[in-house]
């Protein structure tokens, strides 16, 4: 309101004055409380990164002592013209949508069943929210061994057979394992989409005649559409680094079909000494995730503003 | 209740029989591996590994047995020690920074809270070789402090977001008020602040307890035999030689047990802490 009126007044506004004494120590005393944790955030989370581009620009390998030098953006030629980069990549891609996408759905369709009064109600929701609170260490080796081993697996002990899910279809094992530790994460947040919604709007849908399925896709769908891409995007802020399930389950085997960069990155830091290499893969990762990210905050951003509406 | 023969009911109290056994059938499909793990370690271990599956069996303690015999007791204590004092770090920092981003929000607030929620974007692996070095360089490798340090950091912005949901419910007339009546900045926390965000703090901590509980990548890469923490314990089942599925049964349930009795507990503040305040 103000800057509509002033802004035909510019030329005859005073100067603009410093801020004066009082004014400037009452927005130190805003500032104060923040500070701590945004110095500690900076120091500790943004300095490495400094660190990483410089290391980028160095010929290191921890095994051979001396070898350290400056070469400029070498390492990023290596990097970027590396098949296994590239397939990791891939991997990444495929391994972080694929789990988020079922995981997305599957949690609807629990929310969707849980979003009803029925008998055991409580103690279904808490046998569904059981996965994700399984230590992801521990869930990796229990699918590895318990459950897809081929000899005395869950799965071929009920099913029969003797298929060795994890070298047939590794990049199913890995992605089955994370679904199912990350479908109750959407279900939840989508349930809570549902109980929000208001009673008197599928009342009067109902009153105007809609069936079930057509309130579902015209009314509900539309209502819980922040609620899923909420929940899709913080489950591939934390899938896309997925390593412990790789680490366990196939070690990025069966040659490469399940090495994601998290993993491609952690290989060629601590088992080939690429320090060089890992610096400059990872200068690149965070490139790419800066492009992503900057779309994602943009959802956030979103999902923000209809907060503030409300 | 009349015994009405309405078709229509009858039909609806069909489908509605349907749709709660579905959900039961779901609830179980899920819990399945659970329940498996948990029976597991309480096998022996031919009984383990047999096929097909057995699933009746004279419950042993063997594998628990074994679990302690080779020392899983000083991993316990890194991972309670680690969580329980990061978590409080991240508090301690995080709510003061929530009360600047809400309540008395400096200039710009906005830019700051999106600031924080990068961080989380950006991938641990790019930081983990200068990391690395850094703590190597301090002589900080396999230090439980190590890895405080980074797990505070790590939960720090999912605090934040969450602490300033919380702060935002207090009324600003209450607070206004507090003000008028001359009451010093302290006396308005502890007073009017504290008792309304408690619960925050509480399902706060939990979220930072469950992250920096399961945390594997910075533990295993920055810790070894002294300062691991009960993920690193499990590095040793990776390989599958030998008769051990029970023993790997049993030291699964253990190390998941406190925070899946948590989560259980707390299930409605759960919600809203994963996804960081977003969702009441």
């Amino acid at each position: 309101m103000s800057t509509t009126i002033t802004s035909g007044v510019d030329a005859t506004a005073p100067p603009a004055v410093r801020p004066t004494r009082p004014d400037r120590r009452q927005r130190w005393s805003r500032r104060a409380p923040l500070l701590p944790a945004l110095v500690f955030a900076i120091v500790v989370t943004q300095l490495p990164f400094l660190f990483t581009v410089y290391l980028s620009t160095q010929s290191w390998n921890a095994l051979r002592p001396g070898s350290r030098e400056f070469i400029g953006l070498a390492n990023y030629a290596t990097v970027l013209s590396d098949a296994r980069l590239r397939a990791a990549l891939v991997n990444t891609v495929v391994l972080t949508a694929s789990s988020v996408l079922v995981s997305v759905l599957l949690g609807l369709g629990l929310a969707i069943l849980l979003d009803r009064r029925f008998p055991g109600r409580g103690i279904v929701r808490t046998l569904l929210i059981t996965p994700f609170l399984v230590m992801p260490m521990a869930a990796a080796l229990l699918w590895k061994h318990a459950i897809y081993n081929p000899s005395y697996g869950l799965i071929n002990g009920i099913f029969g057979g003797n298929t060795d899910w994890v070298s047939q279809y590794p990049m199913v094992s890995v992605v089955a394992a994370l679904v199912w530790q990350w479908t109750p994460f959407m279900m939840l947040i989508i349930l809570a989409g549902l109980q929000s919604q208001s009673l008197e709007t599928l009342e009067a849908a109902r009153v105007d005649g809609a069936g079930p399925w057509q309130t579902f896709t015209r009314i509900t769908l539309p209502y819980l559409r922040p609620y899923l891409e909420l929940g899709a995007l913080l489950g591939s802020i934390y899938l896309v680094q997925t390593f412990d399930a790789v680490f366990t389950i196939t070690q990025g085997g069966p040659g490469r079909a399940t090495t994601n960069l998290p993993y491609e990155i952690y290989l060629t830091t601590f088992r080939k000494f690429e320090y060089g290499e890992a610096a400059a893969a990872g200068v690149v990762v965070v490139i790419g995730t800066i492009l992503v990210a900057t779309f994602a905050l943009r959802v956030i951003s979103s999902l923000f503003r209809m907060e503030d509406a409300r | 209740m009349t015994r009405t023969a309405n078709p229509a009911r009858r039909t609806a109290g069909r489908t509605d029989a349907v749709w709660t056994v579905l959900a039961w059938l779901a609830g179980l499909l899920f819990f399945l591996p659970v329940a498996w793990m948990v029976l597991t370690g309480f096998k022996r271990e031919v009984d383990a590994a047999s096929n097909p599956p057995s699933w009746f069996f004279t419950p042993v303690l063997d594998g628990y047995r074994q679990v302690f015999d080779r020392d899983l007791t000083p991993y316990l204590l890194n991972s309670l020690m680690a969580s329980l004092v990061s978590t409080l770090l991240v508090l301690v920092l995080a709510t003061p920074a929530a009360y600047a981003l809400s309540i008395r929000p400096v200039a710009r607030w906005r830019d700051v809270l999106f600031f924080f929620i990068s961080t989380k974007m950006l991938p641990v692996v790019a930081a983990l070789l200068p990391v690395y070095l850094l703590v190597q360089n301090l002589g900080m490798l396999d230090n439980v402090w190590t890895l405080i340090v980074l797990y505070t950091a790590m939960n720090l912005p999912i605090a934040v977001w969450m602490m300033r949901s919380f702060l935002l419910e207090v009324p600003t007339a209450l607070i206004e008020a507090a003000a008028m009546d001359g009451a010093s900045l302290l006396v308005t926390i502890r007073r009017i602040l504290l008792p309304i965000v408690a619960p925050g703090l509480a399902a706060t901590a939990l979220i930072c307890f469950i992250f920096s509980w399961n945390e594997f990548f910075l533990a295993v890469n920055l810790t070894a035999t002294r300062a691991g923490t009960s993920p690193i314990f499990l590095v040793g089942f990776i390989t599958s030689e030998g008769l051990f599925l029970a023993r790997l049964c049993a030291a699964a349930t253990i190390v998941s047990l406190p925070v899946v009795l948590a989560g259980w507990i707390a299930q409605k503040q759960l919600v809203r802490g994963l996804s960081m305040g977003a969702v009441k």
